[in-house]
C-alpha cells in the first residue's frame, strides 16, 4: 500500500513519538548485549560470581527503569492507543 | 515444631481464600464490576504464572549448583519484556483481533486455519506440559515431606504419594470450576486471573521475606552478605558460555511460546496498553523474584549439611533456624507457585485438546454436520473439564513413574526446549508473509523429533526408554547418530546440543519448505491479515472509534432494521452522547446496543461478524462458526417448516377449488333440477286441472270419456305421490333416521325378484337380462327390502338409459374377503367421466333426453340406503357400459 500522504518531515512531536518507539526497539537489543558481557570476559577464577551478581543486576535494573520510562511516554505519545505502523 | 496437621489446615485455609477471590472476582466481573480486575497490575501479576516451583524452590538449587546460570531463566523473558514494541503488542493485537484462543490456535489460524498444524501444536504442547506439572506435584510433595523430617511426631513417608495425589484432585477442582464456567467468546476467566495475581503476591512476598531473613537477620546486612558471596564454593563456579547464551535465548523463547505464558499474555489479555506497563513491572517482578537467590543458596550451602537437597533450601534454611512461621510462609510461597502454574497450564492445555482435537473428532462423528443445535457449548465444556482432568492424570502418571529422582530444573529446561519448537512457525507467521502451512508442519515435525530423539528420550536416563548402548554408540551402531552427539558434535551439553540442532533444522526446514511451495488463499489471507495486522486492524480494545464506520454502521443497520428504525436507533444514540444528526460516536456500548439491535433480525453470530466486518474485527472463532452454522440449521428447518405449510396451503386451496367447483355444479344442477321438478309437479298439475274442469262442466261427457278423464287424473295424482315419496324417502334416509328390518335372504331370491319389479322377466322387456345364477345363491342377512329397492333402481335405470340397440343387462355377483360384491354392467354407451362423480348426488339427471320418469333422486336414495346398510355403491368406469357395483360388507353377508 503506498502511502502518498505521508509527509517528508513530521512535527516535532510526531517525531519524538518515532524515536521513542525506536527506543523501545533498541532497547531489547542493548539488554541483550548488556546480558552477554560476561560471556566476552571469561571469569579468571577469583571470586568472579559477586562482581557479576551486581554488574547483572544493576544492568537489570536499569532496563527496567528504563523501559518504565519509554513505556509512560510512549503512550502519552501514541495517545492511549499505540497507532503505528511496524 | 509446626505439627503436619496444622500445616495442611494452613493449606486447606489458604485454598478456600483462593476459592473465595476466584468466586468473588467472577460475581464482579458477571456484574461488569471489573474495572480493578482488569488493571494492568493484575495482568503484570498474572504473568507471574512464569514462576513456578521451579523458580521458587529450583532456582535456589540451580545456583547451589550452576552459579549464575539460573538468572538466564529471568533474563530471556526480561528482553522479550522490554522489547514488547517488536513482538508481544503484535501477538496481542492479533490475539485480539482473531480471537485466538491459544498458542495452537494462532498457529492454525495463521496457516489457513489448518487443524493439522493445531493437533501437532497441541500434542507438543501436552508432552511438553506433563512433566512439568509432575514438576509442580513433586515440588509440592517434597516441601510437605521436609515439613514431615522434622516432625518429632513422626509422619509416615507413605502418605507422600496420597499427598500429591490430593494436590493434583484439589487442582483439578479448581480449575474445572474456574477454568470452565463458559465458553466466553475471548476465553477471558476473571476468577482464575485474580486468584493466580494473589498467589504472585503471595510467593513474591515469601521469597522476599526469606531472602530478608537471609541477608539482614542471617549475614549482618550487604556488605557481610556479599562477603559470604565471594567466600562460597558458589564464587568458584565454572561460567558456561554457550549454556549462558543458549539458556537466555531458550527463556526469552519460551515466555512467548509456553501454553500457560500465552494464555495469561495474549489471551487473558483485557487491554493492550496493560501491556505497556507490564513491560517494565514484569521485569521488575522477576528482579525481586531473583534477588535473594544467590543469598539463600550460599547461607544454605553453609548451613545445611553436605547431603542436603539445594532445591529445599527456601524451606531449610528458615527452619533449621526455628524460623517456622517464615518457613510456612516460604512453604505456601512454593505452594502458590506450584498451583497457579498447574492451574493455567490445565487450562491453556484443555482449551486446546478441546478445540483442536476433540471438537474436530465430535462433528466429523456427528453426521448431521451443521444441523447440530445447542448442545455444542455443552460439548465443548465438557471436553475441556474432561481434558483439565486428564492432563493431571497425566502429570501425576509421568511424577509417579519417573519417581521424582532428577533435579527439578531438569526437567523444566527439557520442557522449554519442547515448546520452543513453536518458535520458527510463530514468529515467521507473524513477520513474514512467505511462510506456509507446509514449512510450519515441516518445520514443527523435525523440530519436535528430534527435541524427543536428542533430548526428551535420553532424559529418561540410560536403560529409561532408550538403551545405554543406543545412548553410547547410536542406532545400530551409526556414531553421527547418536542421540546426545548428532553429526559428531559429541561432548556439548546435552541441553544445548537438543536445543541447537533442533531449531536449526527446524527453522532451516521451515524456510526451505516455505521458499519452495505456494500456499492457499486462505493462507495467504490469513498471513497478510497476521503480518499487516496494524494495518488491518486497529483499537487498544473491543471496539474502536470512528465517523466513517458510523456511517457504514448505519448503512448496514437500514438495510437489516428498515431505515425508519435504524436512523431513529442512531439518532436516539446520538442524542444521549450529546450530538446532533444521526451519527454517534461508535463506543463500544452503543457497538453492543446496537450488535443486540441487530441480532434480534439476523441472529447474534451473524450480526457480531457483519459489526465486526466494519469495526475491523473481521474474523470470526471456531465458536462464531458453530453458531453461524446453528442460526443456518435453525433457519433452513424454519424454511423446510414453511415450504410444508405453504405446500399443505395450496393442497387445502386445491381441495377448496374443487368443492368451489362442485358446489358450482351442483347449484347449478339444483336450478336445473327446480325448474325440472317445477315442471315435473306442473305437468301432472296442468293435466289434472285440465281435466278436472272438463269434468266440472262436461254435462256432454259419455260415460266412457267420463272414465278416461278421471283415471288421468288419478294416474297424475299417483305420480304425484311417487315423487312425493320419493323425496321424503330420500330425506328420510340422509339424515338417518330410517329403521332397518334385518332378516335373513338370498341374493338370487332378491335380484329374481327386482327383475320381477322392473318387468323384464324371462326376457319379457326390451332389456335382456344376462345372470350367472349360480354364483348368486349367497345368503345375506341384511334389510332385503331396501336392497331389492337399490337393485330394482339399478336395473330400471339400465332400462331407461341403456341406449344400446339391444340393451342387455349383465349381473354378476361374487363373495370377495370383505363381503359380497354385486355387479351391473350394460351395455350402453356409459356414463360420461365428467359426471360420474355427480352422478350419486341428489337431483342430478345427466340429461332430459329421456323424459321417462324419475326426478334424478333414484342413485341418490341408492347411495344412501348402501351407506345405511354399511356398504356402498359405486360407478364402475370401463366396463365398456354403465356399470355400477353394489358392495355388501361381511355382516351383512351370512355364509352360504
Amino acid at each position: 500500500m503506498k502511502a502518498p500522504a505521508r509527509p517528508l518531515f513530521l512535527e516535532r512531536r510526531g517525531y519524538r513519538s518515532r524515536r521513542i518507539m525506536d527506543a523501545s526497539r533498541l532497547l531489547p537489543v542493548l539488554g541483550f548485549l548488556l546480558f552477554m558481557v560476561p560471556l566476552v570476559r571469561q571469569p579468571d577464577g577469583n571470586g568472579p560470581t559477586a562482581g557479576y551478581l551486581v554488574y547483572l543486576f544493576s544492568v537489570w535494573f536499569v532496563l527496567i527503569v528504563i523501559a518504565a520510562i519509554l513505556s509512560r511516554r510512549l503512550r502519552r505519545a501514541t495517545g492511549g492507543a499505540p497507532e503505528e505502523r511496524p | 515444631m509446626i505439627p503436619f496437621n496444622i500445616l495442611v489446615a494452613v493449606c486447606v485455609v489458604y485454598v478456600a481464600g483462593l476459592f473465595l477471590v476466584a468466586f468473588v472476582a467472577e460475581r464482579r466481573a458477571a456484574n461488569g464490576r471489573s474495572s480493578w480486575l482488569r488493571s494492568p497490575l493484575v495482568y503484570t501479576l498474572s504473568l507471574s504464572v512464569y514462576c513456578t516451583a521451579w523458580t521458587f524452590y529450583g532456582a535456589v538449587g540451580y545456583a547451589a549448583r550452576s552459579g549464575l546460570e539460573f538468572l538466564t531463566i529471568y533474563l530471556g523473558p526480561t528482553l522479550v519484556l522490554v522489547g514488547w514494541w517488536w513482538a508481544l503488542r503484535k501477538l496481542v493485537r492479533i490475539g485480539k483481533t482473531q480471537r485466538i484462543t491459544s498458542v495452537a490456535d494462532l498457529i492454525s489460524s495463521r496457516y489457513g486455519k489448518s487443524n493439522t498444524l493445531g493437533v501437532i501444536v497441541t500434542l507438543l504442547a501436552v508432552v511438553g506440559t506433563t512433566p512439568y506439572i509432575a514438576l509442580q506435584l513433586q515440588s509440592v510433595t517434597l516441601s510437605f515431606s521436609v515439613f514431615a523430617e522434622s516432625d518429632t511426631l513422626g509422619w509416615a513417608p507413605m502418605d507422600l504419594n496420597a499427598t500429591s495425589l490430593w494436590v493434583a484432585a484439589g487442582l483439578a477442582l479448581f480449575t474445572v470450576l474456574f477454568g470452565t464456567r463458559n465458553l466466553d467468546a475471548n476465553e477471558q476467566h476473571h476468577g482464575v486471573v485474580t486468584a493466580i495475581a494473589v498467589e504472585a503476591v503471595v510467593k513474591l512476598v515469601a521469597l522476599l521475606a526469606v531472602g530478608i531473613f537471609v541477608v539482614w537477620g542471617v549475614a549482618g546486612g550487604v556488605e557481610g552478605m556479599m562477603d559470604r558471596i565471594a567466600s562460597s564454593p558458589l564464587a568458584q563456579t565454572r561460567f558456561a558460555g554457550g549454556r549462558w547464551a543458549g539458556l537466555t535465548f531458550l527463556s526469552a523463547a519460551a515466555v512467548l511460546t509456553l501454553p500457560r505464558m500465552f494464555q495469561v499474555l495474549v489471551v487473558e489479555n483485557a487491554d493492550e496498553r496493560h501491556l505497556a506497563t507490564a513491560s517494565w513491572a514484569f521485569p521488575l517482578y522477576l528482579f525481586l523474584m531473583s534477588l535473594f537467590v544467590v543469598p539463600i543458596a550460599v547461607v544454605g550451602l553453609a548451613s545445611q549439611p553436605a547431603g542436603a537437597n539445594p532445591d529445599l533450601f527456601v524451606l531449610t534454611v528458615p527452619l533449621s533456624l526455628g524460623q517456622e512461621g517464615l518457613a510456612t510462609l516460604a512453604f505456601l510461597g512454593g505452594f502458590s507457585s506450584a498451583t497457579s502454574m498447574v492451574i493455567v497450564a490445565a487450562i491453556a492445555l484443555s482449551t486446546m485438546v478441546s478445540n483442536h482435537i476433540v471438537m474436530p473428532l465430535w462433528l466429523s462423528w456427528q453426521s448431521a454436520g451443521a444441523t447440530v443445535s445447542g448442545d455444542v457449548r455443552r460439548v465443548v465444556l465438557g471436553a475441556r473439564r474432561v481434558s483439565i482432568g486428564g492432563v493431571l492424570v497425566l502429570g501425576y502418571l509421568y511424577y509417579r513413574l519417573t519417581g521424582g529422582s532428577e533435579a527439578l530444573a531438569a526437567i523444566g529446561l527439557i520442557s522449554f526446549a519442547g515448546v520452543a519448537q513453536v518458535l520458527p512457525a510463530l514468529l515467521g507467521g507473524i513477520f513474514w508473509r512467505g511462510a506456509t502451512k507446509r514449512g510450519a508442519v515441516a518445520g514443527l515435525v523435525t523440530g519436535f523429533a528430534i527435541w524427543a530423539y536428542a533430548l526428551f528420550l535420553p532424559s529418561f536416563g540410560a536403560g529409561g526408554v532408550m538403551s545405554a548402548a543406543l545412548l553410547a554408540d547410536g542406532p545400530w551402531g551409526i556414531d553421527w547418530l547418536r542421540p546426545q552427539g548428532l553429526f559428531g558434535f559429541a561432548g556439548m551439553d546435552p541441553l544445548i546440543h537438543a536445543m541447537f540442532w533442533s531449531l536449526l533444522l527446524n527453522t532451516f526446514f521451515f524456510f526451505a519448505v516455505s521458499l519452495s511451495g505456494f500456499p492457499s488463499p486462505l493462507e495467504r489471507l490469513q498471513g497478510a491479515q497476521f503480518v499487516n495486522v496494524f494495518e488491518h486492524s486497529s483499537g487498544a480494545h473491543g471496539w474502536v472509534h470512528g465517523a466513517a464506520e458510523a456511517e457504514d454502521l448505519l448503512m448496514m443497520s437500514q438495510r437489516i432494521l428498515g431505515p425508519e428504525k435504524a436512523q431513529g436507533l442512531f439518532q436516539r444514540e446520538a442524542v444521549a452522547q450529546g450530538k446532533v444528526g444521526y451519527l454517534p460516536d461508535t463506543t463500544p456500548a452503543f457497538l453492543e446496543r446496537l450488535e443486540r439491535e441487530l441480532a434480534g433480525s439476523v441472529g447474534a453470530a451473524t450480526s457480531h461478524a457483519m459489526v465486526g466486518q466494519i469495526v475491523g474485527r473481521s474474523s470470526v472463532s471456531v465458536e462464531d462458526l458453530m453458531a453461524v452454522a446453528d442460526e443456518t440449521a435453525q433457519m433452513m428447518e424454519y424454511s423446510s417448516q414453511l415450504e410444508a405449510k405453504s405446500e399443505e396451503l395450496s393442497r387445502t386451496a386445491r381441495q377448496l377449488r374443487e368443492a368451489n367447483e362442485k358446489l358450482t355444479e351442483l347449484s347449478v344442477q339444483k336450478d336445473a333440477f327446480l325448474s325440472q321438478i317445477s315442471h315435473e309437479l306442473r305437468t301432472p298439475m296442468t293435466s289434472i286441472r285440465a281435466f278436472s274442469e272438463i269434468l266440472m262442466d262436461g254435462r256432454t261427457l259419455s260415460e266412457a270419456e267420463f272414465s278416461r278423464y278421471s283415471s288421468i287424473i288419478h294416474e297424475e295424482a299417483i305420480r304425484l305421490t311417487r315423487l312425493l315419496d320419493d323425496l321424503l324417502d330420500l330425506s328420510v334416509l340422509e339424515n338417518g333416521q330410517v329403521s332397518l328390518n334385518r332378516q335373513p335372504g338370498n341374493l338370487r331370491d332378491l335380484i329374481d325378484r327386482a327383475v320381477a319389479a322392473t318387468g323384464s322377466l324371462d326376457g319379457a322387456g326390451r332389456l335382456k337380462i344376462n345372470r350367472a345364477r349360480a354364483a348368486e345363491d349367497l345368503a345375506l342377512l341384511t334389510d332385503t327390502d331396501r336392497l331389492s329397492q337399490v337393485f330394482i333402481n339399478i336395473i330400471a335405470n339400465a332400462q331407461k338409459y341403456c341406449n344400446a340397440a339391444e340393451p342387455e343387462l349383465r349381473i354378476r355377483a361374487r363373495r370377495t374377503g370383505q363381503g359380497i360384491v354385486v355387479d351391473f354392467i350394460d351395455n350402453g354407451s356409459g356414463i360420461p367421466k365428467k359426471s360420474q362423480s355427480i352422478i350419486f348426488e341428489k337431483f342430478s339427471r345427466l340429461s332430459d333426453r329421456n323424459a321417462a320418469g324419475g326426478a334424478g333422486l333414484g342413485l341418490a336414495i341408492c347411495k344412501e340406503i348402501m351407506q345405511n346398510l354399511g356398504g356402498d355403491i359405486a360407478y364402475l368406469p370401463g366396463q365398456g357400459g354403465a356399470a355400477f357395483r353394489v358392495r355388501l360388507p361381511m355382516t351383512e353377508a351370512q355364509a352360504a
